[in-house]
């Protein structure tokens, strides 16, 4: 909303520089984007000049030579190419060196061989009017008479001074704001300086009527009419033009800049009718048929449907209302008679059906907001006023009023207490009222407060007490409330287990040299058909988005994984040798009628785990050492992993042969693995090893407190075993068995190397074991021992094992 | 004196000199196998005392001795000295160029600036009786919207502006719809922060269509606007310096009555616009202030939807703000594009490692 500062001080001078206004404005809840300068005209290179001469250009149909007295000793030589440029004329000229409104600096320059010394203005590049088809003459124009058109002389001088124009961001609640007169009455309530009324119109001279009927009085509040006659279809005069271009519209003609100007002043937009082009003499409001056809002025044809408001005439839909107009009924130079409507509609309709219709006008964005079904009576004689003063039309009906049941705003009790509670900090009854009273609120006192009557334009916004505290609090400034604490009683302030274990898994994570990414949670089938690499696509359950921004940002993330692998591609192409990188964020599944989402942990490592330095290469990054991490994370929850294969169907960018499924007890926490070299392709990837938990489902492995367990005071026994089985059989299979073997006395077996080679028999490998045993009451004899490993040997065979060397 | 002590005698002399001369541990053990040793003239006297004359047995067996101890004891002197002497040489020996750089530890990963910001503005309220709490990001409009008391027509409800799945299942544009979450599930008193993921369907310069929220909403039957001046105020210092005042500023949001927002004194500046130089000051482009959030006093009707739950509009009262997490790191920390936030490029988030947070 763009309020130029001439046209406030006419309703209540603010007495203060724009940018104080602006504020003061922005600390009592009416935010300004900015303070621009308008009729960027300013300066010595924008003068007034004398057209002495005029010729033909000798290689140019269309341009004109003109020999222009500026003011200084010489003319100078212009090149024109405005049609109606004639010697005598009285015109305004850049020189150069000037900056044209659009940033541009004249300069010298050469029309075909002649050279120009500046520019001879029309009305828009002068940002008065939109008019762009000839040179304005500045002698003709009535406004202006009298003024010094000396060459030379400034234009500022000469024309009206540039302004500030405050642009303002209306907050949806306050449409009364959208006119430059609701602005005034803020700056009023902020300054308490006076608020001139708005001037009305002569009383219509007849008594005409005109048929009108409005159907449904829900989506059409309050529908009302006035007809003029002996309308003159002209250009506007020029104070109204460089009004209309200061809040940034194009003049276009009287009638019409009329209805744009009283919508900028009041907030109510409106729409002029050619009368004589209503066809059948009536206006009919009413509910489109679904699938009705409508042109609008924009020559479009618009398919509408049945909650669509129409205003119609005897043939016919005429306009859309609230919207936009038809081409049928519009005001031209040919129209002598007029009827103004000025009516109101209901707000969530005109934003459903400015939405459905992808069209979206001055007019529509304040009636969706709800205009107040008073103002049209008050506009229609403000009205009047400008019908017959600028266009020499006489008003010959009274308003022609067809309203559904309009509702008086009710009092709202205001409690002292109340509103002292809420805001912390007093403010004097007697304060309040004056407040209100500048609010334009009625006021009463009562026993603990005031009943308080907000203005019909605040009706729709304040309805309770606590709307009229705020109204209260922002005048007086809710920046003088004092800062204080809550009592806070009962808040005690922690996390929850699950969140502390997030907390600490990734700082586990930070600390063994993985990064912390943060990929975006869309991603895109296209990119998930990388994850396949047969191209099969992954069938899973994808949720949509049904209005996605792109393509690429089409489908939620069924797994972190590809936002990862892109961030390490994205890491490589700049030069990194490594990428470890872990990313802990929502992912999601399901369809809009059932959405599931999960936290999930996920783990990409390329290149190796740590850094290599002169004393040596790091250890390779390969599936172990990302097993390892998935280990330390699952540890930190208290859990128990295991490790079963994959399952290769459900994860086809893993290679089967070196991925792992990692449960804990029944649960499925995720998967470790390798990824698929074509896979690994797809992203410029020498290789990489990947891995996904659930958070949630590992949180759920917490154990309860943690209960102690005997430490054992007597000294363990410990024994290597080599153990050759089939090289196909997994090592956690053997250690199961020889734990299984080793009872109560064996405490623990861990595997501490893998042979295969020239020792042992083809398809076959060694491990070996490292085992201790210890017992709680004892030391153990070399007997004890080695009854348990004649267990531990017998139990082995049974897998296909034995000890190396027996 | 006896001819065999001062045999003796000269024994010990030269014995002390073979020690006292030995220049390794080898010589060492020569002098000792020499003069000490079994075979040594010395263990021949002591052997033959017995066959000496009985008036010569005495003074001859301590001389004997007494030479022996002390013989002993400058052996193991001499050989620690040794000893000593050899381990120096050793050491010396094995000396390492110390600047050569060190075995890398293991290689520094870091928290993503965003969750640093997240838990430093957490840490804050959690110090002062918060919890945290968090929902869906898939959230229904219910929660999204309705409940929080926008009108039918808002423009955030529309689909240019918002993700939806269907008319009923949209991408929350903020952390606001975990108010009534967490409002459906506990009773007054309430006092929660809501860190989260939002999506809004932007993307310029300025806006990413996933950007990162923080929600507060405390709720008793007293808590004031003053008090929510006060708590922003605490928040502020701690997250911004202790020097740092706010501002309120009357706005408007749906969910909220009367609603503010929340400027900070610029800490660039300090609050004056311009610079040291003079020269007007970049951050808070010569304001002075910066917004960094936006608040209010939850709005009636929105207890109105969790009445059940024993918020009775007209018994209790409290207020709600909500701030975006990329704006605090950015103000923090002078990140210049937001996209930076998202590229996790090695380089950006390595700067935020050990000892940022």
């Amino acid at each position: 909303m763009r309020v130029p500062m001439t046209w406030l001080a006419e309703y209540c001078d603010p007495g203060m520089p724009a940018e104080e206004l602006a504020s003061r404005l922005a600390m009592t809840g009416t935010e300004v984007e900015r303070v621009v300068r308008h009729g960027a005209l300013s300066g010595d290179n924008f003068v007034v000049g004398k057209v002495l001469t005029r010729e033909q250009h000798p290689d140019a149909d269309r341009l004109s030579v003109c020999s222009v007295d500026v003011g200084e000793d010489e003319p100078v030589t212009i090149v024109c190419g405005a049609p109606n440029v004639d010697a005598g004329q009285t015109v305004a000229v850049a020189r150069p060196g000037a900056v044209m409104p659009d940033g541009t600096k004249l300069k010298k320059a050469k029309l075909r061989g002649v050279e120009s010394n500046g520019m001879i203005l029309a009305e828009d590049e002068l940002e008065i009017g939109g008019d762009h088809t000839g040179i304005m003459q500045l002698e003709l124009d009535p406004v202006l008479s009298g003024r010094d058109f000396t060459p030379g002389t400034p234009l500022e001088q000469a024309l009206t001074p540039g302004e500030d124009v405050l642009e303002l961001e209306i907050t949806p609640n306050r449409p009364d704001c959208l006119g430059v007169y609701g602005v005034a009455r803020e700056v009023h309530a902020i300054t308490g300086n006076e608020l001139a009324t708005l001037a009305t119109g002569p009383a219509p001279s007849g008594d005409e009527s005109f048929p009108i009927e409005v159907q449904n009085h829900e989506l059409c509040p309050r529908f009302t009419a006035r007809i003029y006659r002996g309308v003159k279809v002209g250009p506007s005069p020029l104070w109204l033009k460089q009004r209309l271009s200061a809040a940034g519209q194009r003049p276009i003609n009287n009638v019409v800049d009329i209805t744009n100007y009283l919508m900028l002043l009041t907030g109510q937009p409106m729409h002029a009718f050619d009368l004589d082009k209503i066809r059948g003499g009536k206006l009919i409001v009413r509910n489109a048929a679904a699938g009705e056809k409508v042109t609008t002025l924009d020559d479009v044809e618009r398919e509408c449907d049945e909650h669509t408001v129409l205003v119609c005439d005897g043939e016919g839909p005429s306009a859309i209302a609230g919207i936009m107009g038809g081409a049928v009924s519009e005001v031209s130079l040919e129209t002598t008679n007029v009827l103004l409507e000025i009516a109101t509609w209901n707000g969530p309709n005109i934003h459903r059906t400015s939405q459905k219709l992808g069209l979206r006008s001055e007019a529509s964005g304040r009636f969706e907001k709800g205009l107040s079904p008073e103002l049209q009576l008050e506009v229609q004689q403000i009205a009047a006023g400008l019908m017959t003063e600028l266009t020499g039309a006489t008003g010959v009906s009274p308003t022609i009023d067809v309203a559904g049941e309009i509702l008086p705003a009710t009092p709202i009790e205001l409690r002292a207490t109340r509103l002292a509670g809420l805001l912390g900090t007093e403010i004097p009854v007697a304060r309040c009222a004056e407040i209100l009273r500048r609010l334009d609120f009625e006021v009463a006192e009562t026993a603990g407060g005031l009943s308080v009557t907000p203005p019909h334009y605040r009706a729709a916004d304040v309805t309770r007490e606590a709307d009229v505290i705020e109204e209260i609090a922002r005048i007086e400034g809710v920046d003088s409330i004092p800062a204080t604490l809550p009592a806070a009683r009962s808040a005690i302030g922690r996390l929850s287990p699950d969140q502390k274990l997030k907390r600490r898994i990734e700082d586990m994570l930070a600390a063994n040299g993985y990064s912390e990414a943060i990929t975006w949670s869309f991603t895109s089938e296209a990119l998930l058909a990388k994850l396949s690499p047969g191209g099969a696509p992954v069938e899973r359950d994808l949720l949509k988005i049904a209005n996605p921004l792109s393509e690429d940002h089409s489908v939620m993330r069924p797994l972190a994984l590809p936002g990862l692998l892109q961030s390490a591609q994205h890491n490589l192409a700049r030069g990194a040798d490594a990428v470890r990188l872990f990313e802990i964020g929502a992912v999601y599944a399901g369809s809009a009628q059932e959405p599931r989402e999960h936290t999930a942990v996920a783990l990409l490592l390329v290149g190796p785990p740590t850094a290599g330095s002169w004393r040596g290469e790091s250890d390779p990054g390969d599936f172990y050492v990302l097993k390892g991490i998935v280990q330390a994370v699952v540890d930190y929850a208290g859990a128990q992993a295991g490790y079963e294969p994959v399952d290769a169907a459900g994860h086809p960018y893993l290679i089967p042969g070196r991925s792992a499924r990692v449960t804990a007890g029944e649960a499925v926490l995720g998967w470790v693995g390798e990824l698929h070299p074509l896979v690994a392709k797809q992203f410029d990837l020498p290789h990489a090893v990947v891995a996904e938990l659930n958070l949630q489902a590992l949180a759920a492995q917490i154990p309860d407190p943690v209960t102690y367990e005997p430490i054992s005071t007597f000294p363990p026994a410990r024994e290597d075993i080599a153990v050759v089985v089939d090289a196909e059989r997994p090592a956690e299979e053997v250690l199961t068995t020889v734990r299984k073997a080793g009872g109560k006395l064996l405490t623990a077996a861990s595997v501490f190397d893998v042979y295969e080679g020239e020792q042992v028999a083809e398809g076959s490998k060694s491990l070996a074991i490292r085992l201790t045993y210890s017992a709680p009451d004892r030391t153990l004899t070399d007997d004890e021992v080695a009854a348990a490993r004649v267990k531990i040997t017998e139990q082995l065979q049974s897998i296909g094992g034995a000890l190396r060397g027996q | 004196m006896s001819e065999t002590v001062a045999k003796i005698q000269s024994i010990e002399a030269e014995a002390k000199v073979a020690i006292d001369s030995a220049a390794t541990l080898a010589e060492l053990e020569d002098a000792r196998v020499k003069h000490l040793g079994r075979k040594a003239l010395l263990n021949d006297i002591l052997k033959s005392i017995a066959t000496l004359p009985p008036e010569e047995k005495g003074p001859v067996g301590k001389a004997g001795n007494q030479t022996r101890g002390r013989l002993e004891s400058l052996l193991r002197e001499r050989q620690e000295s040794l000893e000593t002497a050899a381990l120096t040489a050793l050491l010396e020996q094995d000396r390492i160029d110390v600047t050569l750089p060190g075995a890398p530890p293991v290689a520094g990963g870091s928290l993503h600036p965003i969750t640093q910001t997240r838990r430093e503005i957490e840490d804050v309220f959690i110090g002062m009786g918060y919890r945290v709490a968090e929902g869906p990001e898939v959230e229904r409009v219910h929660y999204n919207f309705d409940a929080l008391n926008h009108s039918p027509n808002h423009p955030a409800r529309e689909w240019t502006d918002t993700f939806y799945f269907s008319d009923d299942v949209l991408l929350r544009t903020h952390t606001s719809p975990v108010q009534i979450r967490v409002m459906e599930q506990h009773p007054p008193p309430v006092y929660v922060i809501v860190p989260g993921k939002v999506y809004r369907r932007d993307n310029d310069a300025t806006h990413t269509p996933m950007f990162h929220q923080i929600e507060g909403l405390a709720v008793d039957e007293d808590v004031t606007l003053g008090d929510l001046r006060g708590t922003l105020l605490e928040f502020a210092r701690a997250i911004f310096g202790d020097e740092r005042e706010v501002r309120l500023r009357p706005h408007f949001f749906p969910f909220t009555e009367p609603s503010v927002e929340i400027d900070v004194s610029c800490f660039k500046c300090k609050g004056q616009g311009y610079l040291k130089d003079g020269s007007r000051c970049n951050l808070c482009k010569g304001i002075g202030w910066i917004e960094i959030l936006g608040a209010g006093m939850v709005d009636p009707n929105v207890f109105g939807y969790v009445r059940e739950a024993g918020y009775d509009p007209d018994k209790i009262q409290g207020f709600a703000f909500g701030m975006g997490v990329e704006r605090i790191a950015f103000l923090k920390h002078g990140v210049p594009d937001l996209r930076l936030f998202y590229e996790n490029d090695l380089r950006f988030l390595g700067q935020f490692g050990r000892g940022v947070a």
